[in-house]
């Protein structure tokens, strides 16, 4: 009693994989010119929009040379620097902070050391800030950053180690405590642990902890990109949250950059240029503006846009704590301030 | 077992043809796939040399983590090894309106991407959450140390090192039912009808013929669901609340390294991680395979 | 004990239920019963209703937009196709596995099966990362790959070396307990009346074992589709070209569109009540054909 089943399975099995592995492969292999910008979290929205705009353009002057898509990858800022040192073949890269970038710079050797003076205003098309989200009424009434270390005020912010957006909001916090110290370190020091010893979730990306703070109703107060505290009062319903500016606040500056290697191996350095180069026209701006990141040129946006922006002050990375690369090991490095001053209440 | 006679001999003789083709196929995929990755891994975490890797070893957070990560997941386990035996019992013996869904749903957590996984479990058990909401009342009335992690129970499971726990149960749960499961249907009903025929109660035919038999899959169910409860990250992550030494687990210390692109500082951990479950799991292999020749299989 | 129970004649129906020689008084069925649905209510179906009712909640055109917009089409080509190659593989090597080990008395059995266990305890942040730190720019063949214009990671291959690593395991962790409990005195018994070896493969072990594969298969095939983090890291995460349902999934959450990532999720869910149908069409279609052929 033979059972001649399964050896026909298994051929059949095998006829089937080959069949759509070749497939796959030719499906993989018609080639046009597409462009890969390799970005954060926060930005799919911006780009989405940035694309469709871009393209057509694009296409309208370029009968000859068009683009038929522009392909997203979104994740951790840091992640999507490994995968483009890993080998992905990013022509552009649009990420959270210089740092990142600069360690593509370093270690894949694909875009020139000084790759951030290749393009205006520290190769950052747009800017952000820091902001609070606090729910409904502020009923803790927090206006500042000092009322997040008063006992019982829960904070909401990304894990410093896994998230950018979460290192600027340290910074905005170390800046503010700065100020508010007179450079006193000890206080400061003092100040930055009580924050953290606020804060019950640190989730591993800007967006989990958006989700930790308007889903799950943890926390009273959410540190957040300001794009971020826009969107989620879209999303989720302005009658829910407030926006709290605080006095002192850090100017975000992501940045972009030309992946030099990969755009020349793939022949599109053309048009991964004109890319990067359209977000700072009037036209990019304006995406820019109504997608809640704020533009360099606010005369090129919709003044309704634009009135959305509080005007708050803010320092800057570079001369409130002389770069990312210095800032990075000293705060967020094996041992630095954030490991030193996170001491959880047991 | 007569193996340990006069002379050495690699392999016991058997009539059955194949041992060459089989074990060749086993062990040339099982290298490919395997084992040279992993010694890559390996590699990576020795170029970061000795002082680094104490200090990344020996480090508290690191500790704190492994501990953990080991403990929720042996935990988790445990009662999925208690709670797995008895619904693969359940479906395998019993007939209930919906035996068949909740035969389809075991395997839920495999089909569910870790990720989703994590958000659903941290909706549900979450402050706000369905069943989160309905434990919140409880707190301090149930004051209960767990195991060595001690701590007490204030009515929070989501971002606590409960919620670990809960993630972990759901991963490993169709490791032990699924195992089980086929052991459990082939189970010859003669041995326990002659055990009640000779007038050994229930219970007693249950512990002294059926468990026996079934021990076997069970530990390897539970190993397996062990071993992946304590490298699992995407469901943890949404649900543990990743406070350092207190509910971050070590497979986010190693994305942490990452994150500073200090590959061979994550190798360190995630060898260390491998190194004491590949232990736990040849020790449990070796206790199953002693119980497996008492009990006399061949 | 154990070992004489014989696959023998009484198999031809599952027992289930009442007969009173080997069931339990009715109340403790129903406590077990009880037991057993609480738990899996705490801990399966509530992910599971979650599942569905998040994705049902923005009502069945935008459930629909969702899974046939070519993003999700594209992952769900992507996954299969992943899925298709890995799993016989795994299949075929998880026969094998369990051939040598069930069938055989060897040294470094125990460390054998300890091995293919290894790759369940490897997090898997690790499975993938292990095959970038190999076929990745900065890994040990990434110039070599470069020089010969070959693509590993970030890519199809890559994708399916982190699937096949991930679920390297399954098959063979189901069939070695059981092929281990059933001996080997059938597939003896029919050698020593001659009949062939691929003959007493397929018509004895393969029959006996029949459950124990399939619940591999399941398995290997349902962790194949939904595994996430080693996948992540091999993938590059580019829309519509690698990125698999798991990651289209995620993405999808993370971009506020909560419905939408629901309803790939539920396709993945609805995996496990597709393998049920095929189980029982099975053992419906089957069960004569598999018992008549223990007899012979």
């Amino acid at each position: 009693m033979t059972r001649p089943v399964f050896p026909r399975l298994l051929r059949a099995g095998l006829v089937l994989g080959a069949f759509t592995l070749c497939f796959g492969v030719v499906a993989g292999a018609r080639a046009q010119t597409e462009l890969l910008n390799v970005s954060y979290d926060p930005t799919r929205e911006l780009y989405r929009d940035i694309n469709a705009a871009f393209i057509a353009e694009w296409n309208a002057k370029n009968p000859d040379k068009k683009i038929s898509t522009i392909r997203q990858s979104h994740g951790g800022s840091g992640a999507q620097a490994r995968t483009v040192i890993d080998g992905l073949n990013a022509d552009v890269v649009t990420l959270a902070l210089a740092g990142d970038i600069d360690a593509v710079a370093e270690r894949s050797k694909k875009l020139p050391l000084d790759w951030q003076k290749r393009l205006p205003h520290n190769s950052s098309p747009y800017t952000s800030t820091i902001v609070f989200l606090v729910r409904k009424g502020n009923p803790k009434a927090i206006k500042d950053w000092g009322d997040l270390v008063k006992p019982g005020v829960q904070i909401i912010t990304p894990n410093p180690k896994t998230s950018g957006g979460a290192r600027w909001n340290y910074l905005a916090a170390w800046a503010y405590a700065e100020k508010a110290f007179n450079k006193d370190e000890a206080k400061v020091r003092d100040y930055i642990g009580k924050l953290l010893a606020n804060v019950p979730v640190l989730d591993t990306g800007a967006r989990g902890a958006t989700t930790t703070f308007t889903q799950r109703g943890i926390g009273d107060v959410f540190l957040s990109w300001e794009n971020e505290a826009f969107l989620a009062l879209k999303e989720f319903g302005a009658d829910k949250f407030d926006i709290v500016v605080p006095s002192l606040s850090i100017l975000a500056e992501p940045p972009v950059a030309l992946v030099d290697a990969n755009v020349d191996a793939k022949k599109t350095r053309e048009q991964a240029q004109a890319y990067l180069e359209f977000l700072y026209t009037p036209k990019g701006q304006a995406i820019i503006a109504r997608n809640f990141y704020r533009p360099r040129n606010p005369e090129a946006a919709d003044a309704k846009d634009i009135a959305n922006f509080p005007k708050v002050e803010m320092v800057t990375i570079d001369d409130a704590f002389g770069g990312w690369k210095k800032a990075q090991p000293t705060h967020f490095g094996d041992g630095g301030t954030f490991d030193q001053l996170y001491k959880p209440a047991r | 077992m007569t193996a340990a006679t006069t002379t050495f001999r690699w392999r016991e003789p058997s009539i059955l043809p194949g041992f060459g083709l089989a074990l060749g196929i086993t062990v040339t995929a099982l290298s490919l796939i395997v084992l040279i990755p992993l010694a890559a891994l390996f590699l990576k975490a020795a170029s970061a040399g000795p002082a680094d890797i104490w200090a990344v070893a020996s480090s508290p957070r690191t500790l704190a983590a492994l501990k953990l990560s080991f403990t929720a997941a042996l935990f988790a386990a445990l009662v999925n090894a208690v709670f797995g035996l008895i619904l693969a019992w359940v479906l395998v013996r019993y007939d209930f309106p919906g035996r068949r869904l909740i035969d389809a749903a075991v395997d839920l957590p495999f089909a569910l991407p870790t990720a989703v996984a994590g958000i659903s479990l941290a909706a549900i058990y979450a402050p706000n959450g369905w069943v989160g909401s309905l434990l919140a009342p409880l707190a301090f009335k149930i004051s209960i140390p767990f195991t060595d992690l001690s701590f007490g129970f204030d009515g929070k499971v989501a971002y606590t090192p409960l919620g670990v726990m809960v993630a972990l149960i759901f991963i490993g749960l169709p490791f032990v039912v699924r195992t089980v499961q086929p052991v459990l249907e082939e189970l010859q009903s003669d041995v326990e009808e002659a055990a009640a025929l000779l007038g050994a109660s229930r219970s007693r035919t249950i512990f002294r013929v059926v468990l026996p038999q079934v021990l076997p899959a069970l530990m390897t169910g539970s190993i397996l669901a062990f071993a992946r409860a304590v490298g699992e990250y995407g469901s943890v992550i949404f649900i543990a609340g990743n406070v350092p030494m207190v509910s971050e687990i070590a497979p986010l210390l190693i994305v942490i390294r990452l994150e500073q692109f200090d590959y061979a500082g994550a190798a360190v951990v995630a060898t260390m991680m491998l190194l004491i479950s590949f232990t736990l799991i040849l020790g449990g292999n070796l206790i199953q395979a002693r119980a497996r020749r008492r009990f006399g299989d061949v | 004990m154990s070992d004489t129970t014989l696959p023998s004649a009484s198999a031809s129906t599952k027992p289930r239920g009442t007969s009173r020689a080997r069931g339990e008084s009715p109340a403790v069925q129903i406590v077990l019963i009880a037991v057993s649905l609480a738990f899996l209510l705490l801990f399966l179906l509530l992910p599971l209703v979650t599942v569905f009712v998040e994705a049902a909640a923005k009502g069945w055109e935008a459930y629909r937009a969702a899974i046939t917009e070519p993003d999700a089409q594209a992952a769900i080509r992507l996954t299969l196709l992943v899925a298709a190659i890995a799993v016989p593989f795994n299949v075929v090597v998880g026969i094998a596995a369990a051939w040598a080990i069930a069938k055989f008395e060897f040294r470094g059995k125990d460390l054998l099966i300890s091995l293919i266990d290894l790759p369940f305890s490897v997090s898997p942040v690790i499975s993938g990362l292990v095959f970038v730190l190999l076929f990745g720019a900065q890994g040990y063949f990434g110039p070599w790959l470069q020089a010969n214009d070959l693509k590993i990671v970030f890519a199809l291959p890559g994708l399916i070396l982190a699937t096949v690593f991930v679920t390297f395991p399954f098959v063979a962790r189901e069939l070695i307990p059981h092929m281990q409990s059933l001996g080997s005195s059938d597939e003896e018994a029919a050698m020593t009346l001659g009949a062939s070896p691929w003959r007493v493969f397929f018509s004895v072990t393969l029959p006996n074992v029949k459950w124990s594969l399939f619940y591999g298969v399941l398995l290997c095939n349902a962790r194949a589709m939904g595994e996430f983090g080693a996948v992540a890291v091999v993938s590059g995460k580019i829309r519509g070209l690698t990125n698999t349902m798991p990651l289209h999934i995620e993405i999808l959450y993370n971009e506020y569109m909560g419905a939408a990532a629901f309803a790939v999720a539920s396709l993945l869910a609805g995996l496990a009540l597709v393998t049920l149908v095929l189980k029982t069409l099975l053992e419906w279609h089957y069960g004569d054909v598999i018992a008549a052929s223990r007899h012979h």
